[in-house]
């Protein structure tokens, strides 16, 4: 049995040691917000924040997480950052057939809290491990830039 | 959004919710098809639960109000969900922040697309199709529910109207809502030819509206097929023969069966799956097995041996699908230009993975998928399980991604099969590599042109397209006289002024390789060729791109009129900012494609090792009347980063019969940091609504090719981009 700490709740879970933190989410603990894409950390669908930094959950064994605390896209609204970047996806009506946005929306709150206003670069740099096939990208530049505008002032 | 009903296929947290309402529709309601809005009040009235009014297969109104409108297209992030509903509360003057949406169940009579006959979302068709059938059903029950409050008040139907739900009767202050009248309603005469608004009475249509999916989908609510956890759900992954059309020969499952998790392998004559608790489990206990497989006729199949076929298949003449005044005199007249342009396979690679769910029974079969052929889902799995059509419940979720992927019905197929040998529901998920490998794709595409001009004229044209007919295995009838009218589309309406000109087809199936749709299809390969040839001509005759293509659109105006715009928009001859070590460039493309009419404009870097950087792209559209203008603009963004995808990196190639490419490592997506800024104009206009799901896809690839030689001289007739040939590192 593994205790992981995820959106503030303790969850057990029974499974091997080895077994990645987005199957134990979607397959065992029915958070089913964060998406399975591609299995070896090439697409970020699977990103969750863990101790508030964006990984992704499809190559992080459970046992490797210990205390650290796991938000996931269902838990990630209850955080100021997380819920201006929501309004400002959902303003900008950034998702089209929204499979990777939850991924997007967690790295994109990564982002922004460490850099509360992020340039293009910085933008570049957080967001180019997220595809979006639906190629929502110009969208998803001005809603992180909204939503910093939202939180930082 | 008030409309917020239970999700009906969740067992796990009473917490969530769905607006859409996904499944199989629920009671009664289904009575005639949109083709004939007529008659039968009676029968309303027999056939309705007794508290809800349904006059058609497209709207339900119970009597405490609730407006549940039916929707015949999926959605996979094209916003049809509300598109379709906008078009149905427009003319039904329902309010729509009330209305609740439910997806279609499996049902080729009420539901199939009356372009194709079958119930499919795809051809970038959902408005076009069913803008007039969708009007006229609103338009008919809002008739019979002012007939209805008429009757009630005892005035003329005609000094009643309708406003939020609600009839007025405006003379005597009087006001009933839907919900009252859906009792009296079902007793009225459905009008044969109801009036529908004028473009000047539309409040809804063209009005920005926010997505009614969209709030579920920043917050994990949303669920795809992926999603579906039925009670007691396992979780299995598959592999098929790497090969195609190969067969297991043997399976050695010993140390898959001591992966810890693993519950059962499955092993049928050309699949192998592995069940377990979770899908890691079957993920591992797949990886563990030791599979020798029978690799058959294709094991030594190559690309370069696909090419040659296909090559030497276009060297004889096709089926003529158009021809125009003498192909071969316009040739013999001015300077003759020839050209061979190549498109190879591609995946479609939607970020939801192939997968659906299925719970087999001796009496039934439940599935859970999101399919962009609802009834085709149903079909295939009652034809495995040798059941009754009415025996197959499909549960129909949103898709993370169609593209064409899930107008194929592959994946249930395998799926049923495996959940054939395994006691209660078993989700099957494909791995992004199974996925990749063992596509429908995109066919590769073989075209010859020719051309002679003079004088900035083109006198004659001959294009002759070779590539397998996806038609022809997917809606047969429509296959007729030798010709695939999807892989000549935007070919035989090239809209350029030419008076002699002959457009042929060669079916050429490549061997070992299924071939199907892919977003953009037909146009993607025609409007790629004929742009860039038109190019060609253009720097031929010496002429400016947008100059040379202005003179000859003077019969097309709505082109003409967007290829000015865009060229305006992009400052088309202004100095473009030029960096060191750095080529760049500007190329346009026009192309009339799923009846809408567009000019893009690329701007491009081409750097010293040969990468091309897309820097801005503007598209001018004009698509006629536009539902939901956000959505038609984010369509076009999205379409054109598609394109780009596949202009600088698309290409799925084969050694020894297998798929070469695995995952996103070698079968690259474009990323924000290569997204260009992106601007799109639309033109406001009175025609009948056209496609645009896939118009940007056909237009990034030329745009960007045409820049490409503007900025290097080069002109590149393949696609993927030749990174060695722009760096100089190979000749063409």
């Amino acid at each position: 049995m593994i205790t992981l700490r995820i959106n503030g709740e303790n969850r057990t879970v029974d499974a091997a040691a080895d077994v990645p933190l987005l199957w134990a989410l979607r397959d065992l603990l029915g958070l089913t917000g964060t998406k399975f894409g591609c299995g070896i950390a090439q697409c970020g669908a699977c990103t969750v924040h863990l101790d508030g930094k964006a990984v992704r959950s499809c190559m992080l064994p459970i046992s490797s997480i210990g205390d650290r605390a796991i938000t996931t896209i269902e838990g990630v609204g209850k955080t100021p950052i997380g819920a201006s970047v929501q309004k400002a996806w959902l303003d900008l009506e950034v998702v089209q057939c929204g499979y990777c946005q939850s991924g997007q929306i967690m790295s994109a709150a990564a982002l922004l809290a460490v850099t509360p206003n992020p340039d293009d670069a910085d933008i570049d740099a957080a967001m180019s491990g997220n595809i979006c096939r639906c190629g929502t990208y110009v969208r998803i530049r001005a809603a992180i830039k909204l939503a910093a505008k939202a939180t930082s002032g | 959004m008030s409309t917020v009903i239970d999700r009906k296929d969740g067992v796990h947290s009473p917490r969530r919710r769905a607006l859409l309402q996904v499944g199989a529709a629920a009671a009664g309601g289904l009575l005639f098809g949109f083709e004939t809005v007529r008659a039968a009040a009676d029968e309303a009235g027999r056939r309705g639960s007794g508290s809800v009014f349904a006059p058609n297969a497209f709207i339900r109104i119970d009597t405490h109000g609730r407006i549940t409108l039916i929707m015949p297209q999926v959605e996979m992030g094209q916003g049809v969900y509300t598109s379709l509903a906008m078009i149905l509360a427009e003319e039904l003057d329902a309010a729509f922040e009330q209305i609740v949406l439910e997806a279609a169940p499996p049902n080729e009579k009420l539901y199939a697309n009356p372009t194709f006959g079958v119930q499919a979302t795809g051809n970038s068709n959902s408005i076009r199709a069913f803008w007039m059938p969708l009007r006229k059903a609103a338009a008919a029950t809002r008739s019979l529910l002012v007939q209805a409050a008429a009757r009630t008040w005892k005035v003329d139907p005609g000094s009643c109207s309708t406003d939020s739900s609600s009839v007025i009767h405006a003379a005597s202050g009087r006001k009933l809502a839907y919900g009252a009248l859906a009792g009296a309603a079902m007793a009225g005469t459905v009008p044969a030819d109801p009036p529908l608004k004028s473009i000047q009475q539309f409040k809804l249509i063209g009005k920005p509206l926010k997505r009614l999916d969209t709030p579920d989908k920043v917050n994990g609510v949303a669920a795809f097929g992926i999603d579906a956890l039925p009670a007691g759900v396992k979780f299995a992954t598959l592999a098929a023969c790497p090969v195609f059309g190969g067969s297991v020969q043997h399976v050695d499952d010993r140390a898959a069966r001591a992966v810890p998790g693993v519950r059962q392998v499955v092993v049928l004559d050309n699949l192998v799956a592995v069940v377990g608790d979770h899908t890691w489990a079957a993920m591992r206990g797949l990886a563990a097995l030791d599979i020798v497989w029978n690799e058959g006729v294709n094991a030594h199949l190559d690309q370069a041996q696909i090419w040659d076929q296909i090559a030497t298949a276009s060297n004889a003449a096709g089926a003529v699908a158009k021809s125009v005044g003498d192909a071969d005199k316009g040739l013999a007249a001015g300077q003759k230009l020839e050209a061979v342009y190549r498109l190879p396979f591609l995946a479609h690679a939607p970020m939801e993975p192939m997968n659906c769910t299925v719970h087999v029974r001796p009496d039934g079969c439940e599935i859970w998928v999101g399919t962009q052929v609802a009834a085709r889902t149903q079909a295939i799995a009652a034809k495995v399980c040798n059941l009754p059509l009415d025996k197959v419940i499909v549960h129909n979720h949103l898709l993370g991604g169609g593209f064409g992927r899930r107008l194929e019905v592959d994946g249930t197929e395998k799926a049923v099969r495996v959940a054939q040998h395994v006691d209660g529901p078993v989700k099957v998920i494909w791995s992004r590599e199974e996925d990749i490998q063992h596509d429908i794709y995109r066919p590769l595409y073989y075209d010859r042109l020719a051309a002679s001009v003079s004088d900035g004229r083109i006198n004659g044209w001959h294009h002759r397209i070779t590539g397998s007919a996806v038609i022809a295995r997917w809606l047969p009838p429509a296959f007729q006289k030798g010709i695939d009218i999807d892989a000549v589309d935007s070919a035989v309406d090239i809209p350029y002024d030419i008076p002699n000109l002959r457009i042929e087809y060669v079916r050429d199936e490549p061997p070992g390789v299924p071939t199907g749709f892919w977003r953009g299809v037909g146009p993607d390969n025609n409007v790629f060729a004929i742009e860039s040839f038109i190019d060609e001509l253009a720097a031929a005759s010496h002429k400016d791109p947008v100059a040379f293509r202005r003179n000859l659109l003077q019969g097309k105006p709505r082109l003409q009129t967007v290829l000015d715009l865009a060229a305006g928009k992009a400052g088309w001859g202004s100095p473009l900012p030029q960096r060191p070590g750095q080529r760049s460039g500007r190329g346009i493309a026009a192309q009339i494609a799923f009846a809408s009419f567009i000019a893009t404009v690329a701007e491009v870097e081409v750097g010293s090792d040969g990468e091309v950087r897309v820097r801005r792209i503007v598209c001018c559209v004009d698509t006629g009347i536009v539902v939901n203008p956000d959505t038609v603009i984010a369509q076009v963004q999205g379409g054109l980063i598609f394109g780009l995808t596949a202009a600088l990196y698309g290409s799925i190639t084969i050694g020894k019969g297998r798929v070469q490419q695995t995952n996103f490592n070698d079968y690259r997506m474009l990323r924000i940091d290569q997204a260009p800024a992106i601007e799109v104009h639309l033109l406001p206009s009175e025609a009948p609504p056209g496609g645009i799901g896939e118009t940007g896809t056909a237009a990034a690839p030329p745009a960007v090719g045409n820049a490409i030689y503007a900025a290097t001289g080069i002109r590149l007739r393949q696609l993927p981009i030749d990174r060695d040939i722009l760096a100089g590192r190979r000749k063409q």
